[in-house]
């Protein structure tokens, strides 16, 4: 695979010429089998695992301390922790939305960025299902949450979107990790064949669960994956509709809007495809993968960002206009605070991160810059984060009640639960790099086979 | 060779390998017009055509898994009806307390759950799986099915000698090679 040095500038073909099936699986196998794990990994490694122990440590003081320790209060009840959430939850999408959608619409190129894709997925959607746990006052009581008899006989409220939102999450992180651990066993079984050491055979082999990749396997496969696939986009649309629906069910000024179900299935699309730029632009390099993930991969991912990034420009339009269009009194004040107010820094910062930026994205030789990609990906996940500061912040500081307007001022612990949260992040998705195959293995040998044989572009 | 091992489990039969996958259809094809069955392929991906060939179609895991989302929906939907007008009924400007335009989500979620668990858990016993160890691992060559070879196992045939037939339908030749698994 090494033999692909990056054949001049074509982000045409999805696989590289002098690829072929046995060089993918052999190369990916060894990626975890057999490879001296790089100085690389482990630096990465290190940095996570300090982030990670920030992680903890702000939880634990959150955990003695309780939720004074950031900066919220009333009004501003909701700060971080579900601006933390949303942002978390949304980079989810972009490994549901490449490896479901575009599995059912047989997009070639999804192949060999799923498994990224949807690793990053898993660890995402962990990152996201802790934030709304820590922010309730007393986390330990979260089960309350959970339809079962009980001797005080109470229910949770099955008609609040907050409600809505938590079974949302729960079989969303099901459905990640399933569908993730699926795709996964075909690839696990290779590993087991070609493992050396015993400790990958038991481990591994264990993993797979004993799948011989018989007729009657594939068979039941197939079926199960295709269905999961076609499960997981209107999933995943849900879940973002529903997080759009947390904010809109409610009055607060800003929030009370119909369109923020697919508003924000937007930006999560967007802050998807770009988290998923971030990583396979440097990791195509680190990993020698750029025989079997090309420009075109590339390309398609940085159209995808421009596509998501026009939908959620217009949202944004639609924000400002809708209060002027009712003119109800309150929310052209709650957008006048927006676009020129305390918040106005982080209003602009949005609107330039996710809104203009990505429009450099128009310009061929723009998407064909790797380091300029990574950047702008970069922009639009910082934007992404800020978007939704904005939302959650800049509409309860300024509620009906002009007595209780307040400012929210993070404190060093909202923005140490933030970086702790991307070291959480960061130690999963490092971990599973070496340890997992980053590319399905048995989705390119079938791609491969139908190219060698002439099946076409 | 023998391959028998701990668990006392036997295989008789032979695996011919292909290195490609429709030399492993054409053989496979010849082997099911001479009247073998009980065949099985081992493939590194899902090869299309050989379920046909092999006369074998999925039937169960859609049905489960359309049982287990209508299970799930009404299921889902009577908890919140449940809930929200028998268990714990809350009287707000007199509105109706079946509410199921806002019992919608969570049963569509709820569906979905049913389906994902569901799916999963009869691909597992469908596929005979967690089944970590299996007689047929013990087969030379057997590892190379996950990663760029096509076996055809043909178990042997009670009270019958098919070596010659078998040496007549797939000549030992290109990308071609068959292993007597005698236990």
């Amino acid at each position: 695979m090494g033999a692909s040095r990056e054949t001049g500038q074509d982000q045409t073909r999805v696989v590289e010429p002098g690829v072929t099936a046995l060089s993918v699986t052999v190369h990916v196998s060894d990626l975890v089998l057999e490879r001296r794990t790089p100085l690389w990994w482990w630096v990465g490694f290190g940095l996570s695992l300090g982030l990670l122990g920030l992680f903890v440590a702000s939880l634990g003081w959150l955990f003695i301390r309780g939720v004074g320790i950031w900066g919220i209060d009333w009004p501003v009840a909701w700060g971080f922790a579900i601006g933390n959430y949303v942002w978390w939850v949304g980079m989810a999408s972009g490994g549901t939305l490449i490896s479901a959608l575009f599995f059912l619409t047989r997009s070639e190129w999804r192949s060999a960025t799923s498994r990224l894709a949807e690793t990053m997925t898993v660890f995402c959607v962990a990152c996201a299902g802790i934030m709304p746990v820590i922010h309730l006052g007393r986390w330990w009581y979260f089960y309350w949450l959970f339809p079962y008899p009980n001797t005080m006989a109470l229910w949770p409220q099955f008609r609040s979107p907050l409600h809505w939102d938590f079974v949302a999450i729960l079989v969303y992180v099901a459905g990640s990790v399933l569908f993730w651990y699926v795709g996964l066993l075909p690839d696990l079984a290779t590993l087991r064949d070609r493992a050396r050491r015993r400790w990958q055979r038991v481990l591994y082999g264990l993993l797979a669960l004993g799948w011989q990749g018989s007729s009657r396997h594939w068979r039941q496969f197939k079926i199960l994956y295709g269905l999961f696939a076609a499960l997981m986009a209107p999933l995943v649309c849900s879940i973002h509709s529903i997080v759009g629906l947390d904010f809109a069910g409610g009055l607060t000024p800003g929030w009370h809007e119909t369109q923020f179900p697919p508003y924000f299935v937007f930006g999560a699309a967007l802050s998807g495809f770009a988290v998923v730029l971030m990583l396979v632009i440097p990791l195509r390099r680190a990993l020698d993968l750029t025989g079997v993930i090309t420009l075109r991969h590339v390309d398609v991912l940085a159209r995808l960002m421009l596509t998501t990034s026009l939908l959620l420009s217009y949202c944004y339009l639609m924000e400002v206009f809708m209060p002027f269009y009712r003119g109800e009194e309150h929310e052209i004040t709650v957008v006048m605070s927006e676009l020129g107010g305390t918040y106005a820094p982080w209003y602009w910062a949005k609107i330039i991160l996710n809104g203009v930026v990505p429009q450099l994205l128009w310009f061929r030789p723009l998407r064909l810059n790797r380091p300029l990609l990574f950047l702008i990906a970069l922009c639009v996940v910082v934007g992404m984060w800020i978007e939704r500061y904005v939302i959650v912040v800049g509409g309860l500081h300024r509620n009906h009640s002009e007595s209780s307007w307040f400012v929210f001022v993070p404190t060093v612990w909202d923005w140490a639960t933030l970086a702790g949260s991307v070291g959480l992040f960061l130690t999963g998705f490092f971990l599973a790099l070496r340890f997992i195959p980053m590319v399905s293995m048995f989705e390119l040998r079938e791609l491969l086979n139908k190219k060698t044989t002439g099946g076409g572009q | 060779m023998s391959v028998q091992r701990g668990t006392g489990h036997s295989l008789r039969g032979r695996l011919a390998a292909f290195d490609d996958p429709d030399a492993m259809l054409d053989a496979l094809r010849r082997l099911r017009q001479t009247g073998f069955s009980r065949l099985e392929v081992y493939s590194p991906y899902a090869v299309e055509e050989v379920d046909e060939l092999l006369g074998r179609k999925p039937r169960a895991l859609p049905l489960i898994v359309v049982a287990a989302g209508a299970l799930g929906a009404v299921g889902g939907f009577l908890l919140q009806y449940w809930g929200m007008v028998l268990g714990y009924p809350l009287n707000i400007g007199g509105r109706p307390l079946n509410s199921w335009p806002a019992f919608s989500t969570t049963t569509f979620e709820l569906a979905a759950l049913a389906i994902l668990l569901a799916g999963f858990l009869s691909f597992c016993a469908l596929c005979r799986l967690p089944r970590l160890y299996d007689p047929i691992f013990d087969t030379p060559g057997f590892e190379q099915a996950s990663q760029d070879r096509f076996l055809i196992w043909i178990p042997e045939r009670e009270g019958r000698d098919d070596g010659e037939l078998l040496r007549r339908l797939l000549p030992d030749g290109e990308g071609v090679h068959i292993d007597e698994v005698p236990a």
